[in-house]
């Protein structure tokens, strides 16, 4: 009898047992994959917000066309993949080819806009140059539908071309991994050039105090013209390392630049280091949402930053400048 | 004078009412859209005289279309007053809440967190399945205090509507720019520090601003939502505010009926350059943008005061 | 009776840097007081946590017995104390008219009355009356941003008057303003500060000025009270003779003060 009773509980316990392990295999693949997706969207965000916040932090433009350098790089890079591709040459080149026409897009633009019309509105409003950036990112808009037309461009050769790896039970794409390593490489780079280069410091020098800089005999023009080249260089880049994972269409640079404006937000306008916390902040949440209650993913990433901003107006690591009379 | 001034407006609302049964369809149709965006303008330059740029209206002007929406298609309540009072509440509600956040922060920052929250709403509504998503869903035709005018007439009873409205909302509004209140935007935008210091609550002078320029987009968005029969989350979206915005700086900010010529050039523009141009509309409105901010900082209206001036004298 | 200003042991610090220590001062209706000291000594420190600016760091601050610490400042200006500034916070890009008519309904009538026109023949004629009580009628219709240093120094004091305080605190009426202007100045600041019977305590650099209005002196140096009585009392002890009045006379600038006033926005605007 006794024995009987034992043996039935032995049963339940086990039942109970195999029942734990196997919730608890659902909990961590789910979460292995809102991580992985996360970290995934959130490098690829850091990369935008970068470009954004370093502006912002140096010229103290929020500049709205940088959606615009977003969508030129996916263009470009998508187009030119097509185009590399149809003329059959090795595949693995396609990269270079990807990232190449995006820079060049990128940085082309950038001195356009950046010699040619914002050098004669600098020390205007901040709002002003909100507006200001906001027509420029009108005029792309159409500029990118004249050049490349409304037809949506694929590039999913080079996301295809690295294949996909199994994890624990989850297939994901190692191109996605490569987006993870690619943007670390930029945090670094970023990091290094800021603090350990000596144009890095007279940067730090300007964001922090622009008039001393210009006393100090820094050629702040300068490095305004270097920095817009770098953010709109980022930008580009960001557009033509997600091109191939997407369908390039109209529109996407007019999309992005939200998101980035909540990411630099989250972060304190102005601060690398908190674009790179603001992009993992939006990245894993986005991917929890999305993999736990898909009707709130756009909600959420905004939710978060009212958050934030409710409890830490000036965002989570906002850049101190010096106080002025 | 008061007299004088009522009848003047009373006859400017009939004349205006008469154009627009004068006119051809599509051209009353813009007029009425342009009467609703206007009125929405005339919340952002609200705001504006009180150095405040906001990208987020268009919350408050799709809360307004969506209320009418949803009132007419799904609680069966069509008459006009009742939609307008109920927008009316329901934006002044929502900006009561936001307006806690929103009115502590000044300059770009007050220009991206209201976008921010206008993005909550467009987030929000094209994952909505029950209220169209992304395709949003149709307006149902307004009634009148239990008249329910047939096909033709009622896009008159929507015309005679929005004119009621300009004509109301704008001689409210040219009153307010006048009294104490409204040069108390001005006294904020010019100096937050002087106006604590003459013992009164900066807070207090912005967030009741923000309140009526909640209530004006929510007021526009009705309009706008009876007058095109439909309603969708791009009213929400950012550019749907940037072009609020655009309209503002384009007619300036001196007098009340700036926003409304101002929004009147914008649809006819958009119009024309839709049929000759199709993808020159943005850049169109961009170099625009530019060619004002750089030579005209003051708006359109900023001749047609110049010109008045001169003619004077 | 309590007196109409009491400070307790009143610090404040930004960071590393004590700009003000053991401020113990205590004021009575109806009394001028002169504060002189150099540059960074506290003076405007202490003007800015008097006034709600600045919270201080330690310390107690009472308005008629009242402790007035973690008030705002339109808070502290209801509550009786009113002030001036060294650089004169005025509304630029309206008229002088215009400035005095938004800072009456803002101060005196305080009610935002929403469709009443702020321009009637009534209140015009009370604000060219506040004009010329300040001698500046004949700018009533010039736009501030073109007005000369010292009508705006007046402008800025009779806007800060209009709410009868009871306590008036000028920081440096007459900085900005040439040396022969400002005894004038003063004169016609002196005069309607005493026809409101308010207490006042003005900052001023130059000895001349603080000897012909001043009944009492305070003595900043680095952030304490160096001494504290009569004006002659005060002005002919020889520390402060070596420690303060000496020092003003080399540097006009008064860049630490300045930056001590800096106008920043109430809350995080551009952070």
């Amino acid at each position: 009898m006794t024995r009987h009773v034992g043996r039935a509980e032995l049963s339940l316990c086990s039942l109970l047992r195999a029942f734990g392990a196997k919730v608890w295999d659902v909990v961590m693949t789910q979460l292995l994959a809102i991580i992985i997706d996360g970290v995934v969207y959130a490098s690829w965000l850091f990369i935008i917000a970068a470009g954004l916040t370093l502006i912002y932090g140096v010229m103290r433009i929020l500049n709205m066309a940088h959606g615009s350098f977003y969508a030129i790089g996916a263009y470009a890079g998508a187009g030119m993949v097509g185009w590399y591709f149809s003329t059959g040459s090795v595949p693995w080149l396609s990269f270079a080819v990807l990232i190449g026409a995006a820079l060049i897009a990128g940085l082309f633009i950038g001195l356009l806009i950046e010699r040619g019309l914002l050098r004669f509105m600098y020390g205007r409003n901040e709002v002003v140059m909100i507006l200001v950036t906001y027509a420029i990112l009108l005029i792309l808009e159409d500029a990118i539908k004249l050049i490349w037309g409304v037809e949506p461009y694929f590039a999913y050769q080079p996301y295809s071309l690295l294949g996909r790896t199994k994890l624990a039970g989850l297939s994901f794409a190692n191109y996605d991994f490569m987006l993870i390593v690619v943007s670390t490489l930029i945090g670094l780079a970023l990091w290094y050039g800021l603090n350990r280069t000596r144009n890095g410091k007279l940067l730090r020098v300007v964001i922090h105090d622009r008039e001393i800089a210009q006393a100090l005999g820094i050629n702040v023009s300068r490095i305004f013209t270097i920095t817009f080249l770098i953010g709109a260089g980022l930008g580009a880049l960001a557009g033509a390392l997600t091109a191939p994972g997407l369908s390039v269409v109209p529109g996407i640079g007019i999309e992005v630049i939200v998101l980035a404006f909540a990411v630099v937000v989250i972060g304190g306008l102005g601060s690398v280091s908190g674009a790179l916390v603001g992009a993992l902040i939006v990245g894993l949440a986005r991917a929890a949402a999305v993999h736990l209650y898909p009707e709130v993913e756009l909600f959420v990433i905004y939710a978060v930053m009212g958050l934030v901003l409710a409890i830490r107006p000036q965002g989570l690591f906002a850049v101190a400048s010096a106080r002025k009379i | 004078m008061q007299t004088k001034s009522i009848l003047l407006l009373i006859g400017g609302a009939l004349g205006l009412f008469v154009l627009g049964l004068l006119v051809p369809e599509w051209l009353s149709y813009l007029m009425i859209i342009a009467m609703g965006k206007g009125i929405v303008v005339l919340g952002v330059v609200l705001l504006m005289r009180a150095g405040l740029v906001s990208f987020g209206q268009g919350l408050y002007y799709c809360i307004g279309a969506y209320v009418a929406g949803t009132l007419t298609q799904f609680a069966g309540i069509s008459d006009v007053l009742l939609i307008l009072l109920a927008s009316i509440a329901a934006s002044v509600l929502v900006a009561a809440l936001v307006g806690l956040l929103l009115c502590r922060y000044r300059g770009i920052f007050f220009a991206m967190f209201s976008m921010a929250f206008s993005m909550i709403l467009y987030g929000l509504l094209v994952r909505s399945s029950v209220l169209g998503s992304t395709d949003g869903f149709n307006v149902l035709r307004p009634s009148l205090l239990g008249w329910v005018p047939s096909d033709d007439a009622s896009s008159d009873l929507v015309l005679a509507v929005a004119v009621v409205m300009v004509m109301i909302l704008g001689s409210l509004m040219w009153l307010y720019f006048r009294s104490l209140s409204g040069y108390a935007g001005e006294a904020v935008r010019e100096n937050e520090i002087r106006v604590e210091y003459l013992g009164t609550s900066v807070f207090r002078i912005i967030y009741t601003k923000y309140l009526i320029a909640a209530a004006l987009a929510g007021i526009g968005g009705t309009v706008t939502a009876l007058v095109s029969g439909h309603v969708d989350p791009e009213m929400a979206y950012w550019t749907t505010s940037g072009e609020f915005v655009f309209i503002a700086l384009m007619g300036g900010t001196s007098h009340v009926a700036a926003p409304m010529v101002g929004a009147g050039l914008f649809e006819l523009l958009r119009t024309y350059a839709f049929a000759i141009a199709p993808y020159t509309w943005q850049m169109i409105l961009g170099s625009t943008l530019l060619l004002i901010i750089i030579f005209l900082p003051s708006g359109l209206w900023s001749l047609v005061s110049r010109f008045s001036r001169q003619a004077r004298g | 009776m309590s007196a109409l200003l009491e400070t307790r042991n009143l610090e404040r610090s930004f960071g590393a840097v004590t700009a003000a220590v053991d401020i113990n001062v205590s004021i009575n209706a109806g009394e001028v007081v002169g504060v002189i000291g150099s540059n960074g000594a506290g003076k405007t420190t202490f003007i800015n946590m008097v006034t709600g600016y600045l919270k201080p760091s330690a310390g107690e601050i009472l308005v008629d017995g009242r402790s007035i610490v973690g008030l705002q400042p339109r808070a502290v200006v209801r509550a009786g104390v009113g002030r001036s500034f060294q650089v004169a916070q005025l509304f630029p890009e309206l008229s002088v008219l215009d400035n005095v008519l938004v800072a009456l309904g803002l101060s005196v009538d305080r009610k935002l009355t929403l469709l009443r026109p702020l321009h009637s023949q009534k209140r015009r004629r009370k604000a060219l009356e506040i004009l010329a009580e300040y001698e500046i009628a004949g700018h009533a219709d010039e736009v501030v941003a073109t007005l000369p240093q010292g009508v705006r120094k007046l402008l800025d004091i009779a806007m800060a008057m209009l709410s009868s305080p009871r306590l008036m605190l000028l920081d440096e009426p007459t900085s900005g303003v040439a040396i022969e202007d400002k005894f004038a100045l003063m004169e016609t600041v002196m005069n309607r500060v005493r026809k409101s019977n308010a207490a006042t305590l003005f900052v001023e650099h130059d000895m001349d000025v603080v000897q012909r209005y001043a009944d009492r002196v305070l003595a900043f140096y680095d952030g304490r009270i160096l001494a504290d009585g009569t004006t002659a009392k005060v002005l002919s002890d020889p520390k402060v003779q070596e420690l303060v009045v000496g020092h003003h006379l080399d540097i006009e600038v008064d860049s630490a003060d300045a930056y001590e006033s800096t106008v920043v926005p109430m809350e995080v605007r551009n952070a």
